[in-house]
């Protein structure tokens, strides 16, 4: 196998863990198990996955409420995330923050923010103190189009293009904010056009095209590590599922949403792989199996969890309070 | 305490420059950052001078983007330094509650204990100086209603001097409360005088029959109403907390436990304020040894208002002050 093939498959792999992470998730609420909300990424997954080959370990991630997807790609064990979701303090943040609330400092992975547009300052803070430090680091910061609308975006824009700070703006552009079409919230639906009006490298990326994800993210990210300041990645994509578990979905057709899932970015890369270098007849099936067993082992672990005394409720409230 | 053997003449103003200064000096991972704090040397001078000697990496004017410059702050604490975040009053740290309180004060919690937020903010409170209603409110008392953060409201020139570096050292979030009548408040001060503690409130004026309970803006008032209300024979004693968040209830037990009699003073509002907290504190833990109500003298139930004679109706003052005092002790038990 060679270096891309490899390569490839790694990408199938990991979109293939998000999806069928979220979907054991969706059997799980209904089972009771998870709840509170929960926002699936499924549709989605190149987006994560392209975005995170670009970075490294050093690299700090901010992400929106919508962020199972990025913190499996980020290398969050499918196992603290599982546990989360039950609220169990082998979760990756305690238990305390559910689905909705993903850390892991070990990873740099700061969340798990669901306030749409409270992570975009935090965003630039992490890049601020990269830059006075003077460390060749890139903070990718993912939010959705909803956020666009938000003061916090043009805030948080302004700030890191006037400060030339090296943040990798990510705007996961699926076309609805819950159920508010992009049409119907903004004056201007070209969010690349808007962003390049802060003086900032913006591009428009197919987002269901995992491959054109990462050369896009490597691209903004090289240039961010050499000082060339913040990077805006318009995502196109679309979200096959509801908002979450509670949306009736009035607000869009199903011929809508069936035409989107042609462009399923799983079967997408599936059918490259194929035209340019040829699929083994066993490899999906080898790597659904790699996945089924993450995720038995991630609910397994998850469910023989243990859940945090009551006594410690109050907890971390400060770092005294340990 | 030691007796200084040298005193500076200094104002409040420059006890915390001087603060900001030795803090700059001590810790490289410190720089301050808000609205005119460089070019314009500060809204209030309090930052007057600093750019020339730390220059605009550590001492950064912000475009008017308060919640992106405190979430700044919030991200760049994540990140290893220990930011000072200047918010020009209190009226517009709203445009920032988003990150104050659903990041800062949450972040840690919400981890797993895995995030603290070593961030400082420091803003101007308080009425008195005809700025009206959106320059003018008391909103400490609201912030400290949020868990996960800690409210400091320096009234002395001791505190304005040395609450700053114990705050940065503080591993979570800080606000700390200037009053803005207090910033041309002179006195003397040690030159070597630097940390305090933030966790205790003062007793400022020793005295037997009724505690006042105050802080920030009315601990010089409620001062001057004890020493009127001394040449009436009434010895006052005037409680400083210094911190509203954690609250010194000890202290205020301590103290109303002695006199017995207990007036809050708060330039906040009444219904749901600090002062609300305090007097709850007061009769759930020491109902018994009251020989009155605990009583609260607070602003008007209005926005600040522009006109003198309106604003200086609106807020506690020296003569009310007294009254309320001399009122309580009327209530006898």
């Amino acid at each position: 196998m060679t270096h891309d093939e490899a390569h490839d498959l790694h990408l199938l792999h990991e979109m293939l863990r998000i999806r069928r992470f979220e979907e054991r998730c969706v059997e799980l609420y209904s089972a009771t198990k998870i709840r509170g909300f929960l926002h699936l990424y499924i549709g989605e997954e190149a987006v994560a996955v392209g975005v995170m080959q670009a970075l490294g370990p050093e690299d700090a991630v901010v992400a929106t409420y919508r962020e199972h997807g990025h913190a499996l790609a980020r290398g969050v064990p499918a196992r603290s995330i599982m546990a989360e979701m039950f609220g169990k303090v082998e979760g990756c943040s305690h238990g305390r923050g559910g689905s909705m609330h993903l850390f892991d400092a070990s990873r740099r992975f700061y969340g798990g923010n669901a306030i749409v547009g409270g992570g975009l300052p935090v965003a630039v803070g992490l890049a601020l103190a990269d830059a006075m430090q003077q460390r060749p680091r890139a903070t990718a910061c993912f939010f959705g189009e909803g956020a666009v609308a938000e003061g916090e975006f043009h805030e948080s824009m302004n700030l890191a293009a006037l400060w030339n700070l090296p943040v990798l703006f990510c705007c996961e552009n699926n076309l609805y904010a819950m159920g508010t079409a992009l049409t119907r919230s903004e004056s201007e639906t070209d969010i690349a056009l808007k962003a390049a009006s802060f003086e900032m490298p913006a591009w428009s990326v197919d987002g269901m095209d995992v491959g054109a994800v990462e050369r896009a993210a490597g691209r903004a990210v090289d240039a961010i590590r050499s000082g060339g300041g913040p990077h805006f990645l318009e995502l196109r994509t679309y979200r096959f599922r509801a908002h979450s578990m509670y949306d009736p979905e009035l607000y869009r057709t199903k011929d809508e949403v069936e035409l989107w899932k042609e462009r399923d970015p799983i079967e997408a890369l599936i059918g490259e792989i194929r035209d340019r270098q040829g699929f083994e007849p066993n490899a999906r099936d080898d790597l659904e199996a790699l996945v089924v067993a993450e995720i038995d082992d991630a609910v397994a672990f998850a469910e023989s969890g243990t859940e945090e005394p009551v006594a410690d409720l109050t907890r971390f409230v400060t770092s005294r309070s340990t | 305490m030691t007796v200084p053997t040298v005193t500076e003449k200094t104002t409040y103003r420059d006890a915390i420059r001087a603060a900001m200064r030795e803090a700059l000096q001590r810790d490289e991972r410190v720089f301050l950052m808000g609205e005119d704090v460089g070019s314009y040397g500060g809204c209030f001078a309090v930052s007057k001078g600093l750019l020339a000697e730390f220059g605009p990496e550590r001492i950064r004017d912000t475009p008017l983007s308060e919640s992106a410059f405190v979430g700044a702050g919030i991200g760049a604490a994540l990140g290893g330094m220990r930011p000072i975040v200047e918010i020009m009053t209190v009226n517009f740290s709203l445009l920032a509650l988003d990150q104050i309180m659903n990041n800062a004060a949450t972040l840690l919690h919400m981890s797993g204990g895995q995030l603290n937020v070593p961030l400082v903010i420091r803003m101007t409170t308080g009425a008195g100086r005809q700025l009206a209603a959106q320059h003018s409110h008391s909103l400490e008392g609201w912030f400290a209603h949020i868990p996960g953060l800690r409210i400091l409201v320096p009234a002395t020139l001791e505190d304005a001097r040395g609450m700053l570096w114990p705050a940065l050292e503080d591993p979570d979030p800080v606000l700390i409360f200037e009053h803005g009548t207090l910033y041309n408040t002179s006195g003397t001060l040690a030159p070597d005088s630097g940390a305090v503690d933030i966790d205790r409130a003062a007793v400022r004026r020793a005295g037997s029959d009724v505690s006042v309970i105050t802080y920030g803006g009315t601990l010089t008032k409620s001062l001057e109403a004890a020493e009127i209300l001394a040449t009436e024979g009434v010895e006052v004693e005037v409680i400083d907390l210094r911190t509203l968040r954690p609250l010194d209830t000890n202290a205020i037990l301590e103290s109303v436990g002695r006199t017995r009699r207990a007036v809050v003073v708060d330039e906040g509002w009444r219904s749901g304020g600090i002062s609300a907290e305090i007097s709850a504190r007061i009769t759930e833990r020491a109902f018994y040894e009251l020989d009155a109500p605990v009583s609260r003298l607070c602003t008007a139930e209005a926005p600040i208002p522009y006109a003198k004679h309106l604003e200086d109706a609106a807020l506690p003052q020296v003569e009310t002050i007294a009254a309320a005092v001399r009122e309580v002790l009327r209530a006898d038990g």
